[in-house]
């Protein structure tokens, strides 16, 4: 038993305590100790995460490099990691964005000296703010990792308590009391929405427990109770399972978040800076659509049949509802998180359309919206950061002045709208087909989707980057060495993995065929199928 | 010589890439590059083209397979290629044409600052379209189409410190986007039909019948609808037509691109290629038909009342298309002549656009007609030019726009039946109008008196011949227009060389071709003598005339934008302001109202921050309620 997954966790979490611990921040020198000290954790635990994606044989056992510590051993609870193709892939993504959101953030949480004799408001922000990345970046990995489903449940929780801090802490600068006023708003919503989620999802658990235990099974480990269902050693009545089903799906569903449970997201990631919203939306919301695939799908297989239409609506509700919010915005941030939420629907559609061209299309969405929704958001916080505001209209004609940053945020403009060559095309043309194939008309309204993408993200590059160049971003410099360092590898991979996603799709379909035979699906078969001879996988 | 294929696309693609991210370096000879990597795509498709003459018509078609692009379970997409006769035919035009744009554009663009950029999305526009015509399957097809859509929104709003430009280009881009739309979901609609999009399995190839045959008539209905959708988008054709006119605020050689080269001939090869399901689904070409009929009008009224002169230049090419999209309609009688058109409606267009630029070029970028007039004696070469490719649009016997659109019209009489008749009639209609329209443009430019007006700061125009980079590839498209017409039609050798891939018949013309000879002839003849004594007879005034209700419709695009104003837009905006309001008020109200009454907190939820311990505290308890109310239950079901 090797103990690598447990190292890839463990090295985040450890490297948040020594983080925190380094000496306060006063000095420009100290500080930059710190974020020196955070990066290469995160680059280690890059390496680390890379290496169990490799390692991982999609042509293997459902769940690779398992490792099993006891824990509770009164309710069986066990510290138990594994990991499929899924979650080897959704680990490797969350590795790769957080040093690129930390280099992104580098500057947005040096203490700002308050006196003129150089007292700072908080001389601990700086190793605060790197230590809180790392202690997310560790709980969203054991949760991708996870195989006992108490374990999946404790740090599913965890994490709110560092993205709490992390919103609630630090904010774009400008804006004075009335900005942290909103700000704590918004990470006080964040927190309830997600807590009450877990607490329902807590009560699941239990419950799943208890009629485990009944049964003679004992256990939290995924593997046993779902293997346990499948062949009818574990039995959940009709009303047990749709009750715990929705009691897991509704925690899920927040987290993702899932209109109409979505209005956390567009506050916590307006308030948040750059740096975090991209934590929230492309990292740790990806928990709950993760969750939606491996829980929800694998321990209760007919209850997510039953609801699955149900979830569909909602799902290609919010993909139009979201994207007309992102083209009424008025704020930069909210635009994108309003971008994200109908992003969003189009994953949870993906995964419910129990499909195989829907699933893998909907893990291929998680990683590519995550690494296209960061670019486009950093980019936009680095513009937010020399103008120090977030209203589009205060933008106008930056094109001109900074060639190189309109043109990377146009580049995360288009790969939102789903370009293609762009990686989002793949995952969300995969998702479409899914869907139509079994529900045509769900798949229909939902490809209008695609013209509404198109109508925001190109209506917020030609307010903010064209036209005559306003006043006050005259001066604005282009971007900076450190900021290309943060777009350049984003962008190479939304290209790369647009025109080249087989790596990925190759661990990914293994377990997406997994979950399906869970849910005892398999694909609608063509009306009058022919042989795919241009596929030169033959010749 | 199948290895060719990909780099047909690879080296303009390698183009924009290195002109985009070399930097300032390649300021001084980014321009050349780019045209050298046009032309050498040029060279690769003539080696291509000779190869394919070395073999048997049945054996022309070559694939070249590069990798596995989207590998799932049961969907299989792949970049793969595929060259017949067909996507030889685009492959030539787009990169000959486009080649003599690249040259054009040295000088066009010698004072831009931004050539560079400009070069780059040239060659970018180029790679798009090539891979849209040398794909193999619906899906690589839709990679190059939305490449195109991409290309052309780049170099439409290409001077973005331009509001209208940068409106032009997102506006070409959003209402493609809904062509686009259609083309998704027709490949959503073969993927559950077949199980596949590639072309080569559903539409069969020459000898070998595809899975289209199998499947029913509604389906294949509801592909060649969407399939039509689609090039309705790019081909600008009613009614996703209203993004062509705006077009104009692009470079005067990217109107040239968009509306020769590329751009808008993708909806006809779309048409074409998909001929196999049109076939099967006559309602679907009916819908084709009327699409294309009511265009090449819509088009033609819009280019009589249109005083810019790239504006009225548009609304030809919608017209002409229109022409194009007619005839694919009519099946197998008229795919090879929409072809045929196309490729010297390319020569001619291309030509008179690359014309209305010389004569910007010469006369401080002014666009009005009524600040022109007298040019041909300043600017020779442009006149003669320009000339050729006007008598080629109006269908002047002996010139190329003769044979390729008299072939249309033919093809629409042919159609059999009151249909044909009145497709005739409006393909008739519309020569006449072309005629009038064309010769207005003729005579407003070059003859008459001078009107010319100084420019905004005062200057007054000096009409100069253009350097030699600019009248080069304005000579050799007039001969294009003028000679590739007769060599097309000599011996119908264009017709056999497309057969193999169209396929062809004859139909049933209630008239004899030379019946509809004469009387297209007739009716160009007309055209150009009304249009001769309105502008030509009497002095132009500089403002235009109040005009007729029709005139003043036509002037605003026969109330396109206005349409689109009352029917999407208003109620869009409407629909989303109110959203916003009920997304903050309405949903999170709720919400938060709930979560206030819950927790029993009377105030706002903002009041929350202050006692956080406590409403921690109050959740938690909320928490275990939920907890053991669950277990109680768990254990009685």
């Amino acid at each position: 038993m090797s103990a690598l997954l447990t190292v890839t966790c463990a090295v985040p979490a450890a490297g948040a305590v020594l983080t925190a611990a380094l000496p306060a921040g006063s000095t420009e020198a100290r500080r930059s100790t710190t974020k020196a000290v955070a990066l290469g954790v995160s680059a280690v635990t890059l390496v680390l995460a890379a290496v169990v994606a490799t390692r991982f044989d999609p042509h293997g056992a459902r769940y690779q490099l398992t490792e099993s510590y006891s824990w509770i051993r009164s309710f069986g609870i066990t510290f138990s990691l594994g990991v499929d193709g899924i979650g080897a892939v959704l680990a490797l993504l969350t590795a790769v964005l957080v040093p690129v959101v930390m280099l992104a953030s580098w500057h947005d949480a040096d203490p700002a000296p308050v006196a003129p004799d150089g007292t700072f408001e908080n001389r601990r922000r700086t190793q605060g703010f790197f230590a809180l990345i790392l202690a997310v970046e560790a709980m969203v990995i054991v949760s991708f990792y996870a195989t006992d489903v108490f374990l999946f449940y404790v740090f599913f929780e965890a994490m709110l308590i560092p993205m709490y801090f992390l919103i609630g802490g630090f904010g774009d600068r400008a804006g004075g009391p009335e900005a942290a006023r909103q700000r704590s708003y918004a990470a006080v919503k964040f927190l309830l929405y997600n807590l009450l989620g877990g607490l329902v999802m807590l009560a699941a658990v239990i419950g799943l427990y208890v009629i485990a235990q009944d049964q003679g099974l004992g256990t939290f480990d995924l593997q046993t109770l779902t293997s346990a269902i499948a062949d009818g050693k574990l039995q959940l009545t009709g009303t047990a399972e749709k009750a715990l089903f929705l009691g897991f799906f509704f925690a899920f569903a927040v987290k993702a978040p899932l209109w109409p449970l979505h209005t956390w997201l567009p506050n916590a990631m307006g308030e948040a800076t750059a740096g975090t919203a991209v934590l929230i939306t492309a990292v740790v919301d990806k928990v709950g659509t993760f969750a939606m695939l491996r829980f929800c799908l694998g321990l209760f297989p007919d209850a997510s049949k039953t609801f699955a239409p149900a979830i569909l609506v909602l799902s290609v509700i919010g993909i139009i509802y979201g994207a007309l919010l992102a083209v009424g915005q008025k704020d930069i941030k909210r635009l994108v998180a309003y971008a994200s939420i109908s992003h969003f629907g189009f994953i949870i559609m993906g995964i419910f359309a129990l499909t195989s061209q829907g699933q893998s299309g909907a893990t291929l969405y998680m990683v590519n919206h995550g690494i296209s929704t960061a670019a486009w958001m950093l980019v936009a916080g680095f513009l937010i950061s020399r103008r120090g505001s977030r209203l589009i209209a205060d933008y106008g004609g930056v094109q001109k002045v900074a060639p190189v940053l309109a043109g990377t945020f146009l580049v995360g403009g288009l790969a939102t709208l789903s370009l293609p060559g762009l990686a989002p095309f793949v995952s969300e043309f995969l998702v479409l087909v899914g869907t139509f194939t079994r529900y045509p008309a769900i798949g229909i309204v939902a490809t209008f989707g695609i013209v509404l993408a198109a109508l925001y993200a190109l209506l917020l590059y030609q307010r903010t980057m064209t036209g005559p160049v306003k006043a006050e971003v005259s001066t604005m410099p282009d971007l900076k060495v450190r900021e290309l360092a943060v777009v350049a590898p984003l962008v190479a991979l939304t290209i790369l993995l647009g025109v080249y996603p087989k790596p990925l799709t190759d661990l990914v379909n293994p377990s997406v065929n997994a979950t399906l035979s869970q849910v005892h699906e398999t694909d609608p078969a063509p009306a009058h199928p022919v042989a795919a001879t241009s596929g030169g996988e033959q010749k | 010589m199948n290895s060719l294929i990909p780099l047909l696309v690879a080296a303009p693609l390698a183009g924009a890439a290195l002109l985009l991210l070399g930097g300032r370096a390649l300021d001084r000879f980014g321009h050349w590059l780019a045209t050298a990597l046009a032309a050498l795509s040029f060279g690769f498709g003539l080696a291509l083209f000779s190869d394919m003459l070395g073999r048997e018509a049945e054996h022309r078609a070559i694939t070249k397979h590069l990798f596995s692009w989207i590998p799932v379970n049961g969907f299989q997409a792949d970049i793969s290629f595929r060259l017949d006769q067909l996507s030889m035919t685009f492959v030539l035009l787009i990169t000959g044409v486009g080649t003599l744009i690249h040259l054009y554009s040295v000088g066009y663009m010698a004072h831009d600052e931004r050539r560079r950029r400009f070069f780059a999305y040239l060659n970018l526009f180029l790679a798009a379209m090539l891979l849209l015509v040398v794909a193999d399957n619906y899906l690589l097809l839709y990679f190059g189409w939305e490449g195109v859509g991409l290309a052309s929104y780049l170099l439409i709003g290409f001077w973005q410190h331009k509001p209208s430009a940068a409106t032009a280009a997102k506006k070409a881009f959003i209402v493609n986007r809904v062509g686009d739309m259609g083309l998704s979901i027709a490949i959503m609609l073969m993927f559950v039909e077949f199980g596949s999009f590639s072309f080569e399995p559903i539409l069969g190839s020459a000898g070998t019948v595809g899975g289209a045959a199998q499947a029913s008539e509604g389906k294949l209905t509801a592909i060649g609808l969407m399939l039509l959708l689609a090039a309705c988008g790019k081909s600008a054709q009613v009614p996703l037509q209203s993004w062509l006119g705006d077009a104009m605020e692009g470079p005067t050689p990217v109107s040239a691109l968009i509306h020769a080269a590329t751009m808008v001939t993708a909806g006809v090869y779309l048409i074409t290629r998909s001929s196999a399901i049109f076939d099967l689904a006559p309602d679907a070409q009916t819908a084709v038909v009327v699409v294309g009929a009511v265009t090449l009008l819509f088009g033609a009224i819009v280019g009589c009342a249109k005083d810019d002169i790239k504006k009225a230049l548009a609304g030809s090419t919608m017209s002409q298309i229109g022409y194009m999209v007619l005839a694919a309609g009519l099946g197998p009688i008229g795919y090879a002549f929409a072809i045929m058109h196309l490729v010297t409606h390319g020569f001619f267009k291309a030509g008179l656009f690359l014309g209305a630029g010389s004569v910007m070029h010469g006369m401080n970028d002014e666009v009005d007609m009524r600040h022109y007039g007298g040019l041909r004696k300043h600017m020779p070469v442009t006149f003669v030019t320009f000339g050729l490719g006007y008598l080629a649009i109006i269908g002047f016997p002996g010139l190329s726009g003769f044979f390729s659109k008299d072939k249309i019209i033919e093809a629409a009489f042919a159609k059999g039946g009151t249909e044909g008749w009145i497709l005739g009639l409006c393909a008739l209609v519309g020569a006449a109008v072309t005629a009038f329209y064309m010769t207005r443009v003729m005579l407003l430019t070059f003859f008459g008196e001078k009107r010319w007006q100084p420019d905004a700061d005062g200057n007054a125009p000096h009409p100069h011949e253009s350097p030699k980079t600019m009248t080069i590839p304005m000579v050799l498209l007039a001969f294009g227009s003028v000679f590739a017409g007769g060599l097309f039609a000599y011996n119908g050798s264009f017709l056999t060389w497309l057969e193999p891939v169209t396929g062809h018949s004859e139909g049933d013309s209630p008239l004899a071709p030379l019946v509809v000879t004469l009387l297209t002839t007739a009716c160009m003849l007309a055209g150009v003598a009304v249009s001769y004594l309105m502008y030509g007879r009497s002095a132009v005034p500089v403002v235009p005339p109040v005009g007729s209700p029709l005139t003043r419709a036509a002037r605003r695009d026969l109330l396109q934008d206005d349409f689109n104003h009352a029917v999407l837009v208003r109620p869009g905006s409407a629909l989303t302001a109110a959203l916003v309001y009920f997304d903050s008020r309405g949903l999170d109200g709720f919400v938060n109202g709930l979560a206030a009454t819950i927790g029993g907190i009377s105030g706002r939820l903002r009041r929350v921050q202050n006692g956080f311990v406590r409403s921690y505290a109050l959740s938690m308890f909320g928490g275990t309620l939920v907890l053991v109310a669950t277990t109680l239950l768990m254990r009685s079901v």
